[in-house]
């Protein structure tokens, strides 16, 4: 246990240094969703309706930025070599790097949408909705991701790589979470229908997500 | 506890690397791997520590902890030296000591066994090629483990701490353990038995 409580830790450390990628997701978050009102114009009710999307759209690609460097950046210190080597399983330890990399990554957005939504138009009622359906949703894109990042951990660019084999993956995230928001701001369809089957996404890719990309792992490490 | 290997061999990326490699090592033995470039030194110790696929033979520890897996009971130290340059050298240490399975408090005195303990506070970015495979080796001495396979030890340490190294060998020999290492030059282990890869044996 003292074994991933120390990885946790390291972790976090590692990304809210000087380097680290903590904040490179929320201030992209903060500029998409900034600029899309200056691109279409002081139109409220049109931002209202689309703000949902924009607001999600905005977070499904910041979580993306961050995520290659998830498992590259531990392969290319050699980290990884003794990462293997531990004691604790693989798919505890990448679980826990999932977890990781959603506090610093994912959190920071569910914390940013509040203040960022008014810029959009958005009432309380919509902007609790989205808050909830992102604190739902991103920890399953960040564990989606782990997938990704795990495949691409030994190509030099896999940035743009991860992006074709992640994205797909994460579009039941992005439909039943937008689906959910703008199901308590219009409806007709009641709040928990979408909000259900997105909690059902995330745990299931929590539990997928660390299995998938420990087998990944041990397979690219040949 | 003894290691040995049988007739062992190792593909990568479709080309095999050696093979027929046989060796046993006691405990209180040392094994130095020598071998032109490319002849497969640091795959046979990647080889032995599970990150790389076994491609023939047989690979046992016999006498160890039977819970464990021989990964787990044996310390890799290869030519990557695992440190995060924004976290402080005491940082990565302990991080690698509790990570490994060994208490944080060997750290402090690991450290001040290769000479770091002054620079402990100090970011691991701005150290040398030298001090960083001390803080390296430190991990070896922060965590018990039985086997050490040490890829290139001496690479980067001056005179006096490859002599340090010598002695840190030893008395890891003393104390019933076992050591691989593949290298060009000497080590400064006496009685330490000899493999050669990529010779017909």
């Amino acid at each position: 246990m003292s074994a991933l409580a120390a990885m946790l830790a390291r972790d976090l450390r590692v990304a809210v240094r000087v380097g680290g990628g903590a904040l490179i997701g929320v201030l992209f978050f903060l500029v998409v969703v900034t600029l899309t009102p200056l691109a279409l114009g002081p139109d409220l009710a049109l931002l209202q309706r689309i703000g949902p999307a924009i607001l999600w759209l905005a977070a499904l690609l910041a979580n993306l930025l961050a995520l290659d460097r998830l498992f590259a950046a531990d392969h290319e210190d050699g980290s990884l070599d003794l990462i293997m080597t531990g004691r604790a399983p693989l798919e505890l330890v990448v679980a826990v790097k999932g977890l990781a990399q959603w506090l610093t990554t994912g959190l920071p957005l569910v914390i940013a949408t509040p203040p960022i939504g008014l810029f959009l138009n958005l009432d309380a009622k919509a902007e609790g909705a989205l808050v909830l359906t992102l604190l739902v949703g991103t920890p399953g894109l960040t564990f989606i991701g782990l997938i990704g990042a795990a495949l691409a951990v030994t190509l030099r660019r896999g940035g743009l790589l991860l992006a074709v084999l992640v994205l797909p993956l994460t579009v039941p995230v992005l439909i039943f979470g937008v689906a959910a928001a703008n199901a308590a701001v219009m409806g007709p369809v009641p709040f928990g229908t979408p909000f259900t089957i997105l909690c059902a996404f995330t745990l299931a890719s929590i539990v997928v997500g660390p299995f998938a990309a420990a087998a990944a792992l041990r397979q690219e490490m040949e | 506890m003894r290691l040995c290997a049988s007739d062992l061999g190792c593909r990568r990326g479709g080309r095999t690397v050696f093979e027929g490699i046989s060796f046993a090592v006691e405990a209180g033995e040392a094994l130095t791997i020598r071998g032109r470039n490319g002849a497969g030194k640091s795959s046979l110790l990647r080889l032995i520590v599970g990150l790389v696929r076994v491609g023939g033979g047989r690979l046992a520890l016999e006498g160890g902890d039977p819970e464990l897996s021989l990964s787990e009971q044996a310390h890799y130290l290869g030519h990557q030296d695992a440190l995060k340059p924004s976290l402080s050298v005491g940082e990565n240490l302990r991080f690698w000591s509790e990570y490994l399975g060994g208490l944080s408090s060997n750290a402090g005195e690991a450290l001040t066994t290769v000479g770091l303990a002054a620079l402990a506070d100090f970011p691991a970015a701005y150290l040398s090629a030298g001090q960083r495979r001390r803080l390296s080796i430190a991990r070896l001495l922060a965590v018990k483990r039985p086997i050490w396979l040490l890829d290139e030890p001496t690479s980067t340490l001056d005179t006096t701490a490859q002599e340090q190294l010598g002695g840190l060998m030893r008395a890891h020999l003393a104390g019933g353990g076992l050591i691989l290492a593949a290298t060009h030059s000497a080590l400064g282990i006496d009685g330490a038995k000899e493999l050669r890869l990529g010779e017909p044996q």
